[in-house]
């Protein structure tokens, strides 16, 4: 359907949900890497906010799994398909290559076993798009180095003893682990998000990015 | 006050009745026993549109019955028994929607039943009643659905054996399911629930004036349909709710009064529930019902339940609540994994609640907001939204 055909409705309703990309910037950076009409997982969707950008913009074939209970109503009223379940348990009910993209927004510093789960989203996805906040982000530095102690910043608000993020990780050590684990990556973007507008940083991003997009899949041969 | 002035009440319903099935061509059954004619109860509230398109069929549970909302009375004590979900601007909304309720055979709410005249003998069935499975409840309901001139069903939803009878229906007659709702339900019953489901059944038949089924006219085996219902509503409920409920309180009374009379509080619950039962239920249809759901297995013939549900269209929206220890959250994300393997669209949603088995009926406003949100998005679907 080319987009000549979108109705006033359906484009109402797309404005309203990519206000959501001022909150969350990287959202439009993950809808540009996706093609339309593809098969789309989004694992720890929460309230299904990008997965409905995705069904209205790319017109995708939208699933997602979260494990809160309030986060699915979200979902279901919005008319999305999502299930209840726990991330840390795999994907054992999908089968290999079974989606065109498994996406992990800010979700896999959470889980007990990233590892698993990240090849796990390899197995299952054709492509997997996965972002993470980047730990090595020169304000977390400053703080570790020269106030002595845990960084506390808009991408990582939390204080130590309460935060979700228990596998939080870097730039640097993303890519080495897709390195070791034999995932190619096709995209990269690093932007800093803490500021308005959301900029893209093209040097050093270890050091002034303090978040990365991946998009990647499992090596062939 | 008249129930008609209550907000979101259907008002006055009346129990309508379909007869069909007359012999010879009487309902095979899944036994390899015929039975006929076969009376349905059942109710309807709601308009249908042109096409008999936006028809929701809800399914009862195993002491549920047609009644499913308003009164038939102004004066009735209680409305239909999910009469939360059912009428204008609730859940089941019959201001867009055409509710149909319909009892299932073997039961003894104005189908046909063993306490029903056997045509051959011109007395009660009682035990030379034929078993019925889920898929002959749901086969029966099916000649209903096309006597109303239904050619699909908008949606199918149900709770407990209501759940089983919803699946049912999808895996039956897929093209004439648009969506499904399946609430706190398995895919097969367990050996747990079919263990507490044949201690009912003994109880019944245990009881002197159970007379091999045939007691109709004479002193029913109410010690034993009591005590099944009592067995019943233990697991409908959680340790938590019951907690809640009752806890170590007295009845009645500040101290122990060491005799086995009517101890604590929750004794109590369970004897008023079960007299309640007595009164409204016959212990045949307890036995075939119970049955029923026992020989209820998704998965057969080949074992395999994706395979067996591989043919279903309709979308799902698979509802567990976490306390449900009878048909835990588990036995739902098999049907969901199965679904899902199929390709079927489908949501599932493990609602957080201490209610037990019962939080189907009771977590009404949680339940609400799914279902509503869920039967919304189905037009937009089939336009690609």
């Amino acid at each position: 359907m080319p987009t000549s055909e979108i109705t006033a409705s359906k484009a109402a309703e797309i404005e309203k949900y990519t206000k959501i990309f001022d909150e969350r910037p990287e959202f439009r950076y993950i809808v540009d890497m996706i093609k339309p009409g593809s098969r789309v997982l989004d694992l720890g969707c929460g309230e299904g906010d990008l997965l409905k950008i995705l069904q209205l913009q790319k017109r995708a074939r939208v699933q997602g799994i979260e494990l809160s209970d309030q986060a699915i109503q979200a979902c279901v009223a919005k008319g999305l398909f999502v299930y209840h379940g726990d991330l840390d348990e795999g994907l054992a009910d999908f089968n290999d290559q079974s989606v065109d993209y498994v996406i992990l927004t800010s979700t896999i510093q959470v889980l007990h076993r990233p590892d698993f789960l990240i090849l796990e989203a390899a197995r299952v996805g054709r492509e997997c798009i996965i972002s993470i906040p980047n730990f090595a982000y020169w304000k977390n530095r400053f703080q570790l180095m020269f106030l002595g102690q845990m960084p506390k910043t808009k991408t990582l608000p939390y204080e130590w003893y309460d935060t979700p993020n228990i596998h939080l990780t870097t730039i640097r050590d993303f890519i080495r682990f897709c390195g070791e684990r034999g995932l190619e990556i096709l995209e990269k973007v690093y932007l800093v998000t803490e500021h308005k507008p959301c900029k893209r940083v093209k040097c050093c991003p270890n050091l002034l990015a303090d978040y990365a997009i991946f998009r990647l899949r499992r090596q062939t041969g | 006050m008249s129930s008609i002035t209550e907000p979101g009440s259907v008002g006055i319903v009346e129990t309508k009745y379909f007869t069909f099935a007359e012999p010879p061509n009487e309902l095979q059954l899944e036994s390899g026993k015929k039975l006929g004619p076969i009376t349905l109860a059942y109710e309807m509230y709601g308009e249908m549109n042109e096409d008999k398109s936006n028809c929701i069929l809800i399914l009862h549970a195993l002491s549920g019955d047609a009644h499913v909302a308003g009164k038939h009375h102004p004066d009735d004590r209680k409305p239909g028994w999910w009469d939360s979900m059912v009428g204008p601007g609730k859940a089941f909304d019959t201001t867009k929607y055409c509710v149909i309720c319909s009892n299932v055979i073997g039961g003894c709410k104005g189908s046909t039943g063993p306490s029903s005249i056997d045509p051959a003998t011109g007395k009660p069935y009682g035990l030379r009643f034929p078993i019925v499975t889920i898929a002959d409840m749901v086969n029966a309901q099916k000649h209903l659905i096309d006597h109303l001139g239904i050619k699909q069903l908008f949606c199918v939803v149900g709770g407990s054996m209501g759940g089983m009878q919803a699946l049912q229906w999808a895996v039956s007659y897929p093209d004439m399911v648009k969506l499904a709702i399946p609430i706190a339900t398995t895919a097969r019953l367990s050996a747990q629930a079919i263990a507490f489901n044949a201690v009912g059944r003994h109880a019944i038949m245990a009881d002197p004036n159970f007379a091999g089924g045939d007691y109709y006219g004479k002193q029913i085996p109410s010690a034993g349909l009591r005590i099944a219902r009592m067995i019943g509503h233990i697991t409908y409920l959680s340790d938590k709710s019951m907690h809640r409920k009752f806890g170590r309180g007295l009845q009645d009374k500040t101290a122990p009064s060491y005799d086995f009379g009517t101890e604590f509080q929750v004794e109590s619950y369970l004897n008023y529930q079960g007299d309640e039962f007595v009164k409204r239920f016959d212990a045949n249809s307890y036995l075939y019902i119970t049955k029923a759901m026992d020989y209820f297995d998704l998965s057969q013939p080949s074992g395999d339940l994706k395979k067996e549900l591989s043919r279903v269209k309709a979308a799902f929206l698979v509802i567990s609540f976490s306390s449900d220890w009878l048909f835990p959250p588990y036995m739902s994300k098999e049907i969901v994994t199965a679904l899902r393997r199929n390709n079927v669209d489908v949501t599932y949603t493990e609602i957080q609640s201490d209610y037990g088995h019962d939080a189907f009926l009771l977590e009404t406003d949680t339940l609400t907001n799914l279902i509503v949100n869920f039967l919304e998005y189905a037009d937009q679907r089939d336009n690609g939204f």
